[in-house]
């Protein structure tokens, strides 16, 4: 990209609260069920029905704003939302509008390269979610989907701060990790639980921010990147041809990976806000906040910076293994007693690994934290070698056992008995004379050539440690 | 004395002692519903077979040794109350077919007692009138004389209390629909204070402004039907922690020392001087029985109709969106698309007044356009709210007419809707302040029209308001005259 050129990004990003109903009714917020299943008078909007609302929804809100630091507006205003969808039953949209429940906030990101950048929250507010339109199944006519109408969503809006691709992309990471550490959104990106728009403008480096095409519905991480790349290149193709951007919403589509735009300004609905009068100014008390404040968990910051203290990790094993609650408190699980750096690279590793590779979640891994402490203590105690190690946790993994009946059955044990190495160790040098010989002239190299017979004559079992020391002693004794 | 004239306590008298039953009763009623119905178009839809269900289970009640003020006792709700497995229309072409799967709080809560509905009362659509001409079922008729409008938009419920096919309705009152119509018909009817009354259920015309109330021939019928009818519902996020009393216990209280405050703005230009004089006379009857009367002012009244015509439409815009032809409501047959489908529907379903208020509404909430009316008008509203607080600080109740004139005929306000809507220039303050307020007969005009005078309260003095118009009741006839309807005029 010309470096003339510096892009501009915000964020808005719905969280879906995963609270058990709505947030204006008694029906349950479950993905999945028979269309219009989870329904009601209030949520079908059937006349004379009313929202009362879920303060569970409340809390949640509250609680992404003390975990950003934002000012969390005292009185807030529920307001209408006007326009006509056949998936929108009342006709309007319940939102926040001029006093959203959190005010200013700001986002402490971590960046690829190890930087760092504070990322400012307009806002975040309430609102509830539509319906779904389904045009597939029904020829020449859509069928309306009401289930998901009046599940509650956390609108969070980001200062146009951002200023690559890169940045967004870990502010929505960070902010991904935080809702799911909080347990206010769990965070499914396929089932739009949390998805994204974001605005673009390209400016000179100084000038006043250009006008901004806002990008809908990006629900993954590598299509934000892409879909702001793509719109990075076509605004400076129109800026530098003389061209001039025009202010408008675009769709990405990711098959053809471009942004294609969906409507102008000029075409934006007018939606006619005013305060619900259905609905009460929301008034938090201060013993609500703080109630609130004494639930949070400790937050991804905090703990990154407590295990590297803590556990004597690198700034990297540290911000992986707090990018999700779940992966944390299974590593803290297992770093119990044991070495952190070793605990950090057997959960890093070899369980990540074995995830991936499987397409299986933490949460249904096969080997418990417990399990894999036990396997790490194992190796710390020289029971077994870390390679050795790797064969029992594969076996844990795919069939299941546990780490001390499959060691014994096995007869995996590791032989530290000094006597019994030392015979192995004699029998090896006895065997190879030529090579001891040599050795002895100088071949320092050949060390690894007998630590490899003996670890072989011992099926892998004997102390990788002691087999060195005592093979150097028995050479150099000649 | 005839059966169809009784109160609510002389109905309970005569059911406790076995003069007749609630099925008798019921029958009884039906049968002059169905006499005199056709002349007043009061009932959109009689549910006789339900009703007389409902009634033998109130008359098994009574024999196993229940009693209640309401036992038994038959009403009919205004067609804005949804009623689960009975349709409610709310007087629009739009709901002509509408039957909710549920009961509305105060469909319930009055079920609960034993009363007996006989079926749902025609209004002006979606409450949109002052004349219950704008309903899609046609106009209802002035028990009075049948050439008058009956004041809307509860005029089905105010004629069929004033005819005598049931003692007791309920109503709802947004910008005055329970008191001009009550004022208009010659019968009693409160506007409860806002939150009192649960909306749950009620079909929405401007959620801020609406409330649900009794309309009967007599102060204490009203009080019966309040008692019940007020309680808080959690199910309405505007219902009020404390809307439950009791309503009767204060009745008889006399208004020695009662602080009456009358309101210079509303005996100007446009009263007609036979309702004015009628009004005098009834504040005289206050000021024999004990009450203190004063002048006071309430200088931003002038500007409630025009606030009013803002908010009102502007909610109305918003809550009348869900009536899109999707669902439940009429549906244009074969539309081209989307767009189709929404204008073809709400065209065919809305009749003309809900069109312009919709129309008004959305003008009034547009960009461009929201400071200058809807946020305007809702500091207007502040002004007439401080109006009362100030004058509350110096009287007990507020005293004037109800309407400006008696009623007037069919048709005789139709091209003009501005002259319509001035017919609420008393009545609309209120509904903006969130105050209670009552309408009692308080005589009639040369012609036999009757003439009714507004109490108005503080927040929660419904009880005092109840209080006023019963001791005024102990002392005049007004609301014992009836007129009388023949089934000829159908």
């Amino acid at each position: 990209m010309n470096m003339d050129w510096e892009v501009v990004i915000g964020l808005e990003v719905h969280a879906q609260l995963n609270t058990i109903t709505k947030i204006f009714c008694g029906c349950p917020t479950a993905f999945g069920a028979e269309p219009n299943l989870h329904t009601c008078p209030v949520c079908l909007a059937m006349p004379g029905a009313l929202p009362v609302l879920n303060g569970a929804a409340v809390d949640k809100a509250i609680a992404l704003g003390l975990a950003i630091g934002a000012e969390l507006n005292r009185h807030s205003i529920f307001a209408r939302k006007n326009y006509f969808y056949p998936d929108l039953p009342k006709g309007y949209q319940i939102s926040q509008y001029e006093l959203p429940v959190v005010g200013k906030g700001a986002l402490t990101v971590q960046l690829p390269d190890g930087g760092e950048k504070v990322v400012g929250v307009t806002r975040a507010h309430l609102e509830e979610d539509a319906g779904k339109s389904l045009h597939e199944a029904f020829i020449g006519q859509s069928g309306i989907d009401l289930n998901r109408a009046g599940t509650p969503l956390l609108e969070i809006v980001s200062e146009p701060d951002m200023r690559s691709s890169v940045e967004a992309v870990a502010y929505l990471k960070k902010l991904h990790t935080l809702v799911r550490y909080l347990d206010i959104c769990d965070g499914n990106m396929q089932e739009g639980s949390f998805r994204c728009d974001a605005n673009v403008s390209l400016r000179r480096s100084g000038a006043p921010y250009g006008t901004r095409a806002e990008i809908k519905n990006l629900n993954s991480f590598r299509f934000l990147e892409k879909a702001i790349e793509y719109e990075i290149v076509r605004q400076r193709d129109i800026l530098e041809s003389g061209g001039r951007i025009v202010q408008e919403t675009r769709l990405y589509d990711a098959n053809r990976d471009e942004t294609r735009s969906m409507r102008g300004k000029e075409e934006a609905n007018d939606y006619r806000y005013f305060p619900d009068p259905d609905l009460l100014p929301l008034v938090l008390d201060e013993s609500r906040v703080e109630r609130v404040r004494e639930t949070l968990p400790e937050l991804p910051d905090a703990r990154r910076i407590r295990f590297m203290r803590q556990y004597a990790l690198p700034a990297y094993d540290a911000g992986v293994l707090t990018a999700g609650r779940t992966l944390a408190d299974y590593y803290e699980q297992v770093a119990v007693g044991v070495d952190g750096k070793l605990a950090a690279n057997w959960v890093m590793g070899d369980l990540l690994g074995a995830l991936n590779k499987a397409g299986v979640e933490l949460e249904d891994c096969p080997v418990s934290a417990g399990k894999l402490r036990l396997l790490v203590q194992r190796i710390e105690d020289q029971t077994i070698s870390g390679k050795i190690a790797k064969d029992i946790f594969d076996e844990l993994f795919h069939r299941g056992g546990e780490v001390d009946a499959i060691i014994d059955s096995r007869g995996l044990r590791q032989i530290t008995d000094v006597a019994a190495i030392a015979a192995m160790v004699d029998a090896i040098v006895t065997a190879h004379p030529q090579q001891a010989a040599d050795f002895r002239a100088g071949k320092d190299k050949l060390l690894g050539f007998f630590v490899g017979q003996v670890m072989k004559a011992s099926q892998g079992k004997a102390n990788p440690d002691q087999v060195n020391a005592i093979l150097l002693e028995h050479l150099q004794k000649g | 004395m005839e059966l169809h004239e009784f109160s609510l306590r002389e109905l309970r008298q005569g059911l406790c002692n076995r003069d007749f039953s609630s099925v008798e009763l019921t029958t009884v009623l039906l049968k002059r519903i169905s006499a005199l119905n056709p002349a007043l178009n009061a009932f959109v839809t009689v549910t006789e077979s339900d009703a007389l269900a409902a009634a033998a289970t109130a008359d098994a009640r009574r024999a196993a040794g229940e009693d209640g003020p309401l036992l038994g006792i038959p009403m009919a709700h205004k067609d804005i109350f949804c009623t689960a497995g009975v349709r409610t229309t709310c007087g629009s072409r739009m709901l002509e077919h509408f039957v909710a799967p549920y009961n509305a709080t105060v469909v319930e809560r009055l079920t609960a007692e034993g009363m007996v509905m006989l079926g749902k009362l025609n209004m002006d659509e979606f409450a949109m009138g002052s004349s219950n001409e704008t309903s899609y079922f046609g106009p209802v008729r002035n028990p009075w004389h049948t050439g008058m409008v009956p004041g809307g938009s509860s005029g089905g419920s105010a004629a069929a209390v004033a005819a005598g096919l049931v003692p007791v309705a309920t109503g709802t009152d947004t910008g005055g629909s329970i008191r001009q119509p009550a004022a208009l018909c010659g019968i009693t009817g409160i506007k409860p204070t806002y939150g009192r009354v649960s909306r749950y259920g009620m079909i929405a015309f401007a959620s801020s402004l609406d409330q649900g109330g009794p309309m009967a021939r007599n102060a204490e019928d009203c009080a019966l039907l309040l008692n019940v009818m007020a309680a808080h519902d959690p199910r309405d996020s505007t219902s009020h922690p404390a809307a439950a009393s009791d309503f009767l216990r204060g009745l008889e209280r006399p208004l020695q020392g009662l602080r009456v405050g009358v309101p210079e703005e509303f005996f100007g230009v446009g009263l007609d001087p036979e309702v004015a004089a009628a009004v005098q006379a009834g504040i005289a009857e206050l000021a024999r029985q004990g009450a203190a009367v004063q002048s006071i002012r309430l200088p931003n009244n002038p500007h409630a109709v025009s606030t009013y015509y803002v908010l009102a439409p502007a909610e109305a815009s918003s809550n009348l969106a869900r009536f899109d032809g999707v669902r439940y409501t009429h549906r244009a047959p074969n539309p081209a698309d989307l767009t189709e489908l929404y204008q073809q529907s709400r065209y065919e379903g809305f009749g003309a007044e809900v069109r312009r208020r919709i129309l008004v509404g959305t003008y009034v909430l547009s960009a461009g356009y929201y400071d200058a009316y809807y946020r305007k008008a809702q500091q207007v509203r502040s002004l007439i709210r401080e109006d009362f607080r100030r004058a509350f600080a110096e009287v007990d109740v507020i005293v004037g007419p109800t309407t400006p004139t008696p009623a007037f005929p069919l048709g005789a306000k139709n091209a003009d809707p501005v002259a319509m809507y001035l017919a609420d220039i008393y009545t609309i303050a209120v509904n903006l302040a969130g105050i209670p307020a009552l309408s009692v007969p308080c005589g009639f005009t040369a012609a036999g029209l009757p003439v009714g005078m507004q109490l108005m309260g503080d927040y929660f003095a419904d009880d005092l308001l109840l209080n006023v118009a019963h001791r005024y009741q102990q002392e005049t006839q007004w609301h014992r005259a009836h007129p009388s309807v023949h089934a000829r005029e159908a």
